[in-house]
């Protein structure tokens, strides 16, 4: 297992990049601890497969320099990098049997047939498939033979990383949940450093101990799950993670109040005055519906029952404020006021948020 | 406009794909076939489009049998999971195709185009080709293509499961607008039950070649017929504990009970299968009668907002979804709570006898 340093890092695909907008990877410094969970997170076309196949070795970075522990690797081959991968659809050798899958990177580098032979059933164990050891990965399942590519990722116990990409966008829903859930028992019990490609946030939150959240080229946030909802960095942040995203309105800050077209917003904080574009910004679980008096003024544009709870959708002056509120919860046809709590309202400026001055308030 | 199955079936290659089902959709309406991958989806859809010929039965159209025309001369549109458009043309002549074989004029097809366009926010992007668009753009060109022709029938097959995340979310909250204002019969296949209940419509739940149970949207989520369609209709998966009511008491295998509430209190003696969605599984005991359950925790999830406990209750496996951020050890001991209104009665074969009464209230 190893530490990952980003040096300088960026790269362009072309080969005299002029503007920002040649850079598919902007300049980035960053150091991945051993042995934790990291997820890559965003949109298309945001950098992360960029990022991870200069991380794998696939890509060599047009700047800047990549080291394991304090080796630098930037110039070695894939295969020079001891490093596995875990790709979107299954890399099986159909005519070899699930055992035989499982060995194959052991028995590619020498280990004793004691070794193999223990080792395969660890990982048989964790994935599940003991009983179907002896068959031939020809005629299994995409969801079988995917768990036989995750189960070689996992065999070797002296890789430096273990790099997936996109490994569950194949597995139906109700696989997934079985997927994920042993991927992060095998986390919790080898600790290998692992990085986790997805633009799906509920696998990027639920997988990692740190998510990396890109856009534009850029990394915009590395956070915990928590951190991302609660404090999100950039709006992009706010927006991407959670659904429906963050609200965000323009406003005018004044210390611990936001004004918004007249209406005051009370915040948990002090903001001081911030210059440039300011929006404030909410995420729909902290939003109730108000009373006639307080609150921003809305109307009520459409509820959406998603089961567990009601997604309530309301315009203000033509800008689409969310709510999400509980399963039961009764919306009334007339709701023309929305409230939001003081504590969870971030402040922007330019799109990146603003510290409060009184950092000790942040903290309760 | 209606659409009717009767007793149709397909077999093929020896396996039946369809069992007999009889369906009627009428017009203006959102049906959602939800199921996992291989159970009936597609093959059900390309039936009622005309691709296929069911083995037996008959399929309907304004009451008329329809059972063995061709697709092409059904008022058919279908959209399928990867974004086909004509990649030589532009946007508008992508959307206006489907019309220049209807021998309409020039204006008419003009006015379609840029009305559907509009709908599916494409006016600023009509002289473009579809490999100049962004993946949502390009599934929008393709959904316009098929509401343009204004077809009676519009079948969507998981047509937003290759679009990033967020584009997803914007696209199903966009659909269910854009298809009450049109008049078809729409028809959109997906494995996920978020998706079904951010549709709305009706839902047909579809296991293994069958449709469990048809109506609307949130009534069979909250109101299933059998533990097949709860199971179907439930991400993460629904909990289920075999039970044994005696009395006034609920037994559990390992010499555990609790007082018979709720739906339970008024069946009769004998074995049940109890069911539960992990939503409804609490951490801190409420008020009022509760069920209460000792479990080992093997991992949890954080997704920022809530959390996600997987334990394990004597053997069997259980998911709660809990509000908010919780640090809990795995391996630990947990006592979890159920509000007996939240828990659904089955029997061991899996037919619904007591729904959630909490569900009946909404």
């Amino acid at each position: 297992m190893a530490k990952i340093t980003l040096d300088n890092l960026a790269h362009s695909y072309l080969p005299a990049p002029k503007g920002p907008e040649d850079w598919a990877l902007k300049e980035m410094n960053h150091v991945w601890g051993d042995g934790e969970a990291y997820a890559l997170l965003g949109a298309s076309g945001c950098g992360k497969s960029t990022l991870l196949n200069i991380i794998s070795g696939l890509v060599h970075p047009s700047q800047g320099r990549i080291l394991f522990d304090d080796e630098d690797v930037t110039s070695r081959t894939t295969a020079a990098r001891n490093i596995a991968q875990v790709f979107q659809f299954p890399v099986v050798y159909d005519t070899m049997t699930v055992h035989d899958n499982l060995a194959f990177p052991l028995r590619n580098r020498g280990a004793s047939a004691q070794y193999v032979a223990e080792r395969v059933q660890t990982i048989a164990r964790m994935i599940g498939m003991e009983d179907t050891l002896n068959r031939k990965a020809r005629g299994l399942t995409a969801d079988a033979k995917q768990k036989i590519s995750l189960g070689r990722g996992m065999v070797r116990e002296d890789v430096s990383a273990l790099l997936f990409d996109e490994p569950l966008t194949v597995i139906d829903p109700h696989m997934k949940w079985e997927l994920r859930t042993q991927l992060k028992a095998l986390h919790h019990e080898f600790g290998h450093t692992m990085i986790y490609v997805t633009h799906d946030q509920t696998e990027a939150l639920t997988f990692a101990d740190k998510v990396v959240v890109m856009h534009d080229g850029r990394v915009v946030q590395v956070g915990t799950p928590e951190e991302l909802f609660e404090r999100p960095a950039h709006t992009f942040v706010g927006y991407f993670i959670g659904s429906p995203g963050m609200n965000l309105l323009e406003a005018r800050v004044e210390g611990n109040r936001a004004i918004v077209d007249g209406t005051e917003i009370p915040l948990g904080a002090d903001y001081g005055r911030p210059g440039g574009r300011v929006q404030i910004g909410v995420r729909p679980e902290f939003v109730r519906m108000g009373a006639d008096e307080g609150g921003l003024p809305v109307r009520l544009t459409r509820v959406e029952d998603v089961g567990r709870h009601k997604v309530v959708r309301c315009d203000h002056d033509g800008t689409q404020i969310n709510a999400i509120v509980a399963e039961g919860a009764d919306v009334p046809a007339d709701l023309s006021r929305l409230e939001f709590a003081p504590a969870a309202v971030n402040v922007y400026s330019d799109d990146w948020r603003v510290a409060p001055k009184s950092p000790a308030e942040e903290a309760a | 406009m209606t659409l009717t199955l009767e007793g149709v079936s397909k077999v093929a290659g020896g396996e039946v794909h369809i069992h007999p089902t009889d369906l009627t959709l009428e017009a203006g309406t959102m049906n959602v076939l939800l199921g996992p991958t291989l159970a009936g989806k597609t093959s059900l859809m390309r039936l009622m489009a005309g691709l296929d010929v069911p083995n037996t039965g008959r399929i309907l159209w304004q009451g008329k049998d329809v059972t063995g025309m061709r697709v092409q001369d059904r008022a058919v549109a279908m959209v399928y999971q990867q974004f086909i458009n004509y990649p030589s043309m532009s946007v508008y002549d992508n959307i206006a195709s489907p019309m220049k074989l209807s021998g309409k004029s020039k204006a008419e097809i003009d006015a379609a185009v840029r009305k559907t366009a509009d709908l599916m926010q494409l006016s600023p992007m009509l002289d473009r080709r579809p490999l100049e668009l962004s993946g949502g753009q390009q599934q929008r060109c393709a959904l316009a293509r098929a509401l343009v022709k204004d077809a009676g029938l519009v079948l969507l097959d998981e047509p937003l499961a290759n679009l990033d995340y967020k584009l997803r979310e914007e696209l199903r909250a966009e659909i269910p607008k854009i298809f009450e204002a049109a008049g078809s019969i729409f028809i959109y296949a997906t494995t996920e039950p978020e998706e079904a209940l951010l549709l709305g419509g009706n839902t047909a739940t579809l296991w293994e070649g069958r449709i469990t149970q048809f109506g609307s949207t949130p009534v069979v989520y909250r109101q299933p017929a059998d533990a097949t369609t709860a199971r179907v209709f439930s991400d993460p998966p629904m909990n289920f504990l075999a039970v044994t009511k005696s009395g006034a008491r609920i037994l559990f295998g390992d010499g555990q009970s609790t007082a018979a509430l709720g739906p339970m209190a008024c069946l009769a003696d004998g074995e049940y299968l109890a069911g539960f969605r992990p939503n409804h599984l609490e951490l801190e005991a409420p008020d009022g009668e509760i069920m209460a359950f000792d479990t080992t925790l093997s991992v949890t999830e954080i997704t920022g907002s809530e959390t996600f406990v997987h334990l394990d209750h004597h053997g069997e496996r259980w998911v709660g979804l809990i509000h908010g951020v919780r640090a809990l050890e795995p391996g630990s001991d947990l006592r979890v709570y159920l509000d007996p209104a939240h828990v659904y009665v089955f029997e061991t074969g899996g037919a619904l006898v007591a729904p959630a009464s909490y569900a009946q209230a909404a």
